[in-house]
């Protein structure tokens, strides 16, 4: 029996590549002379925790099948953030949505985001049923956007995800997330957010054929003004500086020394 | 023709027996020794199991044993200058004793090169981490020959610059151990070897003497280019303190793609296609066959492939492209990788497509992953750079590095997992694995044979058999890992005899005692 339409699953992955480019936490960071931003003359690529979020979605799809009806990857950011969403349509998703930004303009903030997808959700035709998105961005280390979200949709909620299985039929999923004294499992109604944590799952390489094909998969392309939505950050960076040079170690040539020093330096009693 | 060789094969035996008798003997380190390098080294410097320093023996153990743990030295001390003028003392303070010495970098090499044979004396650079100086113009890198290899590409990298060579014991190895050994590595197809990218050499040569050859000269012709000498000699015509490089501007943008290949054959015509779409941003191209490509994955070594794209690959080939400004390299390099992917899989579809008319035109690849991330960069690379860690892991390795015809690499590897099948070793408890991985830019194939244990057995199979086979081909026995003690019988398969006299009368200009490196590179 075909899955009716009432069964099927439309999942939205919201994936940032800031600043407004994610800056990848293979590349060192270096600060501003005026500590207002760091250097962005860098590499740039997708979020890693909105990666495994992709990955997620798409996994679900090899395991659900046709229940999975649809996976739209969207992004807010400049021109090149596109290329982002070809990565995650190489990965596997359907469609994207991509609401540009002025080149100039200031990176968006979590509930500006959050705003802007929902605004995005209620804007889709077929609804949503599931977005699944990073835990953070690893760049500002907000962590806010998922939970903002569920807040202005009054969705539930399932955050720091390490495992995920949805029931379409009964629209529900079990979600295991990753807590201080273990893991903690509950069993959340569709419409959900979750956001991903690192042991979610290891995202795949994008192949050759799925990079080809993700040329020909549509990006829709809005502005903020087409989502009645207002970028403009409410936060005023004062000052970004670098953690404290770590001093070098010296060698002592006996024990005696060696106490002496850590007296001075008041690790040991005198 | 493989009659005429055996003449050569009983070499080794007769040359072992040779050694003992013309070698001069050394003085073995003496508790007077001992005294006298106290005098020139701080106590910090000194590991020796002799009085009064008496060090545990298992402290030596890193440096009488290579990482492979396959070649073992008896050493009693191991010293660690500072300094020029420290090794400098030592090493006159050796020569008139006569007392033997090993110059060991990052102990990384893979013919036992940088260990001793018996108890010569270990003279480790590793103290030796300056870096002298650096232009940020020009590009000219002047450092002390301990430094290790990473770490100037630490340095180098906030100047936009990087070293012009990289290989997997980055972490580990020292450039004055690169630059004594010739390394080669993974980025030898874009800027060349070390005979031309380094500048000048700074050596302590054996009777204690510095010759001081560090230039910063692009260009000094200016007869007899002595410090080439130096490169490659595997430490036995001096020991190398300080090395000039001409490091490379860093390219801003690099990619790279894992292409699974349904038959051998098909990476040469790959190997063109893919020069002439790449051109110039073209940095490395890397076989890596299904069987290395299998023990990589299994040892943890980077991150696999999707089944689907691994499935009926019978090798793969890593590209990575680099260039220079990154804006604009990033469109050509997207680009061109997408013209070569259109190529590529245009290739298939039309496959499928004329598969029913014509069984002419095959794909060169069944599929290929490209990196999406510097994250995803560097597990590609791991992969093929985790190779050498894998197979050690698996077993015990009898690495063979060789340079032939990029056409007979398969070939090559295929006769050597026959010859030992027909030798009935191939099985769980002796020989697991016949593998090969290399740099096919540079011709180069890395021959791995993987043993429960290093046997008699399994090497009286392998060798000359190797040797042979790569003399078959006109190749080298040794195209980028040295001589060292391991291939010193080996010689005469790739030098022939007139060249073999002409570095023996080099030696002795330069090391008449013999002090230096006893035993490696030449018997």
């Amino acid at each position: 029996m075909r899955p009716t339409a009432a069964r099927l699953l439309n999942i939205l992955v919201p994936v940032k590549r800031r600043v407004r480019l994610t800056i990848d936490y293979a590349v060192k960071i270096r600060v501003n002379p005026d500590q207002k931003g760091v250097d962005l003359n860098v590499k740039h690529s997708m979020n890693p925790f909105d990666e495994i979020a992709v990955e997620e979605a798409v996994r679900l799809r090899e395991k659900l099948k046709d229940e999975v009806k649809s996976i739209k990857v969207v992004t807010i950011g400049p021109a090149k953030a596109a290329e982002t969403l070809r990565t995650g349509l190489a990965m596997g998703a359907d469609s994207a949505i991509h609401v540009e930004t002025p080149e100039s303009s200031p990176p968006p903030e979590p509930l500006g985001v959050a705003k802007a997808l929902r605004a995005l959700i209620e804007r889709q035709k077929d609804g949503v049923d599931l977005v699944i998105l990073g835990k953070q961005a690893i760049d500002d280390d907000a962590g806010q956007t998922g939970q903002m979200l569920a807040g202005l949709l009054d969705w539930p909620q399932a955050t720091f995800a390490s495992k995920l299985v949805v029931d379409p039929t009964k629209k529900e999923a079990n979600i295991t997330q990753e807590i201080d004294g273990g893991l903690q499992e509950v069993k959340c109604k569709l419409p959900l957010i979750v956001t991903t944590d690192l042991r979610l799952n290891e995202p795949r390489y994008a192949s050759l054929p799925n990079i080809m094909k993700a040329k020909k998969k549509p990006i829709e392309k809005l502005s903020p003004s087409d989502l009645g939505i207002d970028l403009t950050p409410r936060l005023e960076t004062i000052k970004i500086t670098e953690p404290p040079k770590r001093q070098g170690g010296g060698k002592v040539e006996s024990v005696d020394e060696l106490i002496a020093k850590l007296k001075e330096a008041g690790v040991v009693g005198r | 023709m493989f009659a005429a060789r055996n003449v050569v094969r009983r070499l080794p035996q007769r040359s072992i027996r040779r050694w003992a008798h013309t070698q001069p003997t050394f003085n073995p380190v003496t508790e007077q020794d001992i005294a006298r390098f106290q005098q020139i080294l701080p106590a910090s410097s000194i590991l020796s199991t002799l009085a009064p320093i008496s060090t545990p023996v298992a402290e030596l153990s890193n440096f009488n044993n290579d990482w492979m743990n396959k070649y073992h030295g008896k050493s009693t001390t191991v010293l660690r200058p500072c300094t020029t003028k420290e090794v400098s003392e030592i090493v006159r303070w050796c020569n008139e004793r006569g007392i033997a010495i090993v110059p060991q970098g990052g102990n990384t090499g893979l013919v036992g090169g940088g260990v001793p044979i018996k108890d010569e004396l270990i003279l480790s650079l590793g103290n030796m981490t300056k870096i002298r100086s650096f232009d940020p113009v020009s590009g000219i890198i002047v450092a002390d020959s301990g430094c290790i290899l990473e770490a100037l590409s630490e340095y180098l990298a906030p100047h936009n610059y990087i070293m012009p060579l990289d290989l997997g014991a980055k972490g580990s190895c020292q450039i004055g151990g690169n630059v004594s050994t010739n390394a080669g590595g993974l980025r030898l197809l874009r800027y060349g070897s070390l005979h031309g990218s380094v500048l000048g050499l700074e050596v302590v040569l054996p009777d204690g003497t510095v010759l001081d050859q560090l230039t910063t000269l692009r260009k000094d012709n200016t007869g007899y280019d002595i410090k080439q000498l130096f490169i490659g000699a595997e430490g036995t015509l001096g020991i190398i303190t300080g090395v000039s490089i001409l490091a490379a501007p860093a390219p801003q943008a690099s990619s790279n793609v894992m292409l699974a290949l349904p038959k051998y054959e098909n990476v040469l015509p790959l190997f063109r296609e893919v020069k002439r779409q790449l051109s110039e941003i073209l940095s490395a191209f890397e076989f890596i066959d299904r069987r290395a490509y299998e023990l990589a994955v299994k040892h943890g070594q980077g991150r696999a492939l999707n089944d689907e794209d691994v499935e009926g690959a019978e090798c793969f080939v890593l590209v990575e492209t680099s260039g220079g400004k990154r804006e604009h390299d990033e469109e050509v390099r997207l680009k061109r990788f997408r013209l070569l992917c259109n190529i590529l899989t245009r290739t298939q579809k039309l496959n499928g497509l004329l598969e029913s008319l014509m069984e002419a035109d095959e794909p060169l690849i069944n599929t290929g992953v490209l990196s999406q991330s510097p994250a995803q960069f560097s597990q590609l690379w791991a992969i093929r750079e985790g190779i050498t860690e894998a197979v050690s892991k698996e077993g015990k390795a009898y690495k063979y590095d060789i340079s032939i015809p990029v056409a007979s690499f398969k070939e090559a590897v295929d006769k050597t997992r026959e010859q030992l099948r027909s030798k009935g070793l191939l099985r769980d408890d002796a020989v697991k694995h016949v593998v090969g991985y290399g740099h096919v830019g540079d011709g180069n194939l890395h021959l791995n044979v993987v043993a429960a244990a290093y046997t008699p057995e399994i090497e009286a199979a392998l060798e000359p058999f190797v040797y042979e086979l790569v003399a078959s081909y006109k190749g080298s026995i040794s195209a980028e890992h040295g001589i060292g003690v391991m291939k010193t019988h080996a010689l005469p398969y790739t030098k022939n005899p007139t060249s073999i006299e002409i570095m023996k009368r080099i030696k002795a200009l330069f090391d008449p005692k013999g002090i230096m490196n006893p035993g490696k590179v030449l018997e």
